[in-house]
């Protein structure tokens, strides 16, 4: 065992051939946390007593569901052969929604470690991002984690990985985050493996951004690895992709603490601070040049981070409009692939049409909104993009289900994703079923190990933020994992059903479907609307409708009866203090037409099919 | 039993504020006694009234002498609000079983009335009866004494719905007590229920047609109303009995018009129907068109010039107020514009000749958005509303809190 390393090397000064820059890969729950924990504790840069449990997720969302949203890097001193090493651990998302953020990580390591889960094999998210890393050129080092546990079945498993990433099942380490076995030797084999950065300390200085985060105190913080050449305190940088000038008021790496450095030089990993105040001024992807010796060239793979999924979100209580507005501009510092615009809806009033990079994104958001923000929000059901083509030729980008045009359509695309789909052999039938019901398309199959399939489909991504990772938790027990990643647009036979209450439209209701499932949608919603709606003075009839054609319909019989029997000289007071209390109760009822529709009736009809709330928990 | 509003703390003395006075000179005044008297409580009673184990030794002799040192309280507070002297109106006998008392009781509570204030000409003066506790000898000594009109709570006329109304008194009873009332001279009212859990549209008929067979000059049909905290209340949550249905009690509200205008009635308010303009409670109008009324006895509700009050509940609170010369005034309210406003748009659209549209435009700007409605789907009399007058047709009236609610917007 390697000893704690009794000195650092000193940032800005550091020789690339003594740096490791790494990731670690792994599943939600599958111990990535834990496992960095215990790194930063034997290498001593958290102490022993300072040690909180998974230090370096931060959100307190992130601590609950387990899962890291926001990445960080943290420089950790480690000693082999009396060499002292400075390693940088780049902490990747683990959620497919992050995609590009995971690739951006990547790009700054040269190393990944592969953490799986001992007792229950790896899963299509790392899969996926396994695949990214390897794209990359990543050193991996498999590794199986909580073999402490009595169901760990490390032998089983190490074969696996060896199938899917070559050698023997014996070069697999076996650790434990929980009690720290095993963790040293990582460590060491990292030094031994991972290739040291290489670039040119002379060349104009090229750093690119993996991270990029809000913080109230300090602005916009943002994590950068360098490629070439060095920056220094007061310099003045440029983003390349914005041309935008800044003064670096701080640059310094994390330990985990932020630590003032001299600068950063080739291979080095850290932070710099500008003042700016938006995280939009500071993008993921971008590459940080000095302003007076710009680099020509910028680093390959900035991209924009583009909305897969739009919902609409609306305060309860209309008053906090504008409190829902700040709060918006508040996140929108810290999160710069959240997309807002107003909107306004028949049925919930003023709101925000909000585009998301995928359902966790979006739960997260709303979830931020309510907790950080005190606010009581609906949100309406996830709706992807739409690229409509008109018979005049026409084109039109439809996001929301509402705005979908009424005329001639000559084409509709959807985006598609490629899923990836990882279960015990047993379930591949029920696992089919719901694939093909969800207009899928199998691309192919394959047994990872003796007992687990992998099966990859084509879906359109509308079918997929429509709860199909619950149905797909729900089919195979828990065991099923999912991954997806978009490829593209392809033409669907895709219908707007709308909701009329009354013969008024409810906008919230409307939705695209494929034109086989309008039938079925529209018997759902118009069942559920009955249910949900209280009968009013008159009858209220419900339609689901294709265009002029009704393909559904319930009605709402008319009460015929809301009167007090008597109203004498004792009844005054007490009936008007009765109506008056109606009256209050009438502002929480939105009007459709002349229908009073209780708010909690959207919530429910909306809820229930809407925003599952299975994915964020994952597994 | 039925909890009271909540209110302000009123004085011990009794005395009202000045605003109470303006306008009087254009308001009748009217005296309701609230008799607290029940042999047994029925099971879907929730008035306040008593049977004589929850009196707590109060007796009808000592309940009547605080009735009279209320009158006395009453005639101390008006001589104080106003500069002349005002009679009364109407005056009501209610309860509880008002004819639980002797004729002479109510006689001497009537005359101390007349000699404290006086009455107008032609005062109407009713009080509510139980079949089973008047004759001839009893209504003679109530018309003798200056009582004009008698109520007769009938109920119903098929005895299984009387079983589960808990109503004890003999159906025949009601013909004998109809008939000694009008030999007496009283002008006759009689009181209905229905919508009773087990109660067929048969039912119903039957019940209607034998109260206009007795020929009154006046029938009221109230829809049974399951207040909580009552025993029907219990019976109907532990399944006991079913709840009465909204869709029922509008068939059966529809056959009540169409039986007992076809008998030669006209409504005049939603659960009033009356024989002549002669014979309409002009009592029960004086509510609705918010005059002023002081509520005599315990629980009992008043309204002057704008502040309404209610006295404390139970007959022996109700004692140790007035043995001790304090007001037995609980709380009270003095209402703003806005409540005024309100009342008079719940009340006065119950009414046939309904609610003046200028009146509504006044508190609700938008008020012409909801009546056209109204008149698109036959609420309202659509000749009335391009008149300027909003009244209620067979439909409104069945929806009249619905209507109201829109009308205040």
């Amino acid at each position: 065992m390697s000893p704690r390393a009794t000195s650092r090397l000193e940032p800005a000064k550091t020789d690339p051939g003594m740096i490791r820059n790494f990731c670690i890969i792994a599943h939600i729950d599958h111990g990535k946390s834990t496992l960095a924990d215990r790194m930063l504790q034997l290498t001593g840069v958290v102490d022993d007593r300072s040690m909180r449990a998974q230090y370096l997720d931060r959100m307190d969302i992130e601590r609950e569901r387990g899962i890291t949203i926001k990445s960080q890097a943290v420089r950790m001193p480690w000693e082999v052969d009396k060499q002292v090493y400075a390693l940088n651990m780049i902490d990747t998302p683990g959620h497919v929604d992050f995609t590009y953020e995971v690739s951006r990580s990547l790009a700054a390591c040269e190393g990944a470690v592969l953490l799986v889960d001992a007792a229950q094999g790896i899963e299509a998210q790392t899969l996926a991002n396994l695949y990214l890393a390897m794209e990359n050129d990543l050193e991996i080092i498999p590794v199986l984690n909580k073999i402490d546990l009595p169901a760990a079945q490390p032998e089983k498993y190490a074969e696996e990985l060896a199938n899917l990433i070559g050698g023997n099942p014996e070069d697999c380490l076996r650790v434990s985050g929980k009690t720290g076995v095993g963790v040293d030797l990582l460590l060491d084999k990292i030094v031994a493996t991972i290739p040291h950065p290489v670039g040119d300390p002379n060349a104009p200085a090229r750093a690119m951004i993996f991270d990029s985060v809000y913080d109230s105190y300090r602005g916009v913080v943002t994590y950068v690895r360098m490629i070439d050449g060095s920056l220094a305190p007061r310099e003045r940088i440029q983003m390349m992709s914005t041309r935008a000038v800044h003064e670096l008021l701080e640059i310094g790496v994390s330990s985990p603490e932020p630590e003032i450095t001299k600068g950063l030089g080739v291979g080095e990993v850290g932070y710099l601070i500008t003042g700016v105040k938006d995280v939009r001024q500071s993008k993921v992807g971008d590459t940080v040049t000095n302003a007076q010796k710009p680099a020509t060239e910028a680093l390959v793979g900035y991209k924009d981070p583009l909305p897969m999924v739009y919902s609409g979100i609306y305060p309860i209580d209309g008053s906090d409009y504008p409190n829902l507005r700040e709060a918006l501009d508040k996140l929108k510092l810290s999160d710069a692939a959240l997309a807002y615009e107003p909107e306004t809806s028949v049925a919930l009033g003023f709101g925000f049409r909000c585009g998301f990079l995928g359902l966790l994104h979006l739960e997260i958001v709303t979830e931020r909104l309510e907790r950080e923000f005190g606010l009581e929000l609906i949100a309406t059901a996830p709706s992807v993009v739409y690229e409509v083509t008109m018979d005049d030729g026409k084109e039109i980008t439809v996001t929301n289900p509402s705005e979908f045009p009424t005329g001639k359509v000559k084409k509709v695309l959807e985006p598609m994703v490629r899923a990836t789909i990882l279960a015990p052999k047993d379930y591949v039938g029920v696992i089919m079923e719901l694939c093909q019901a969800r207009r899928g398309t199998m691309i192919d199959m394959q047994y990872l190990g003796e007992d687990r399939v992998q099966l990859r489909y084509t879906l359109p991504l509308a079918e997929i933020v429509f709860d199909f990772f619950d149905q797909l938790k729900s089919k195979t027990q828990g065991y099923g994992s999912l991954d997806y990643e978009e490829i593209g647009l392809a033409e669907g036979d895709l219908v707007k059903v709308d909701l009329l209450l009354q013969g008024e439209q409810v906008d919230a209701f409307s939705a695209i479907v494929h034109k086989d499932k309008a039938y079925a949608y529209g018997v759902m919603i118009t069942g559920k609307l009955r249910e949900l709606i209280p009968r009013q003075a008159f009858e209220v009839p419900i339609q689901a409708a294709i265009g002029a054609r009704i393909i559904a319909r319930e009605s709402i019989r008319a009460f015929r009866k809301d009167v007090l029997a008597k109203c004498y000289g004792g009844d005054i007071s007490r009936k008007r203090k009765l109506l008056e209390k109606q009256k209050e109760g009438k502002k929480r009822m939105k009007m459709v037409g002349r229908v009073e529709v209780p708010q909690e009736a959207f919530i429910a009809a909306l809820s229930s099919d809407g925003e599952k709330k299975g994915e964020k928990k994952g597994k | 039993m039925a909890q009271m509003p909540d209110g302000e703390i009123a004085p011990r003395d009794g005395l009202l504020p000045a605003s109470a006075a303006l306008g009087s000179a254009e308001r009748t005044l009217h005296a309701y006694l609230h008799i607290p008297f029940c042999r047994v409580r029925c099971g879907y009673c929730d008035y306040n009234t008593y049977t004589s184990s929850e009196l707590q030794g109060v007796t009808e002799n000592s309940f009547l002498n605080n009735l009279l040192r209320e009158i006395t309280l009453s005639k101390n507070v008006l001589e104080a609000l106003h500069s002349e002297q005002r009679k009364f109106s109407t005056v009501f006998f209610g309860g509880g079983t008002p004819t639980q008392l002797e004729a002479e009781q109510l006689a001497l509570v009537l005359e101390t009335l007349k000699s404290e204030f006086g009455l107008e000409q032609n005062a109407e003066v009713t009080t509510e009866a139980n079949p089973d506790t008047v004759d001839e000898r009893y209504l003679n000594t109530l018309a003798d004494a200056g009582f004009t009109r008698v109520s007769i709570g009938m109920q119903s006329s098929v005895s299984s719905v009387l079983k589960i109304l808990d109503r004890t008194h003999n159906p025949e009873n009601v013909a004998k007590a109809v008939a000694a009332a009008k030999s007496a001279g009283l002008q006759v009212s009689v009181d209905l229920i229905y919508g009773t859990p087990g109660e067929s549209l048969d039912d119903w008929r039957e019940s209607l047609a034998t109260a206009i067979d007795l020929d009154p000059d006046h029938i009221s049909a109230y829809s049974l109303i399951v207040e909580p905290g009552t025993k029907l209340a219990r019976q109907v949550r532990s399944g006991e009995l079913a709840q009465p249905s909204d869709d029922d009690h509008a068939d059966k509200y529809e056959i009540a018009e169409q039986m007992i205008a076809a008998a030669g009635f006209d409504w005049y308010e939603i659960c009033n129907w009356s024989k002549s303009p002669a014979t309409v409670s002009r009592h029960n109008l004086a509510y609705w068109r918010s005059n002023d009324w002081w509520g005599y006895g315990p629980g009992a509700h008043s309204h002057v010039g704008g502040t309404r009050w209610w006295n404390v509940k139970h007959p022996s609170a109700y004692a140790e107020r007035l043995v001790a010369s304090e007001s037995p005034a609980l709380a009270r309210e003095n209402l703003d514009e806005a409540a005024k406003a309100t009342e008079r748009v719940l009340l006065e659209l119950r009414l046939r000749e309904g609610i003046s549209i200028d009146y509504l435009k006044s508190i609700n700007p938008q008020a012409a958005k909801p009546i056209s409605h109204f008149i698109a789907d036959g609420m309202v009399n659509a000749e009335d509303a391009i008149r300027g007058q909003l009244t209620l047709t067979l439909k409104g009236r069945l929806l009249t809190d619905a209507l109201v609610r829109d009308l205040l917007g």
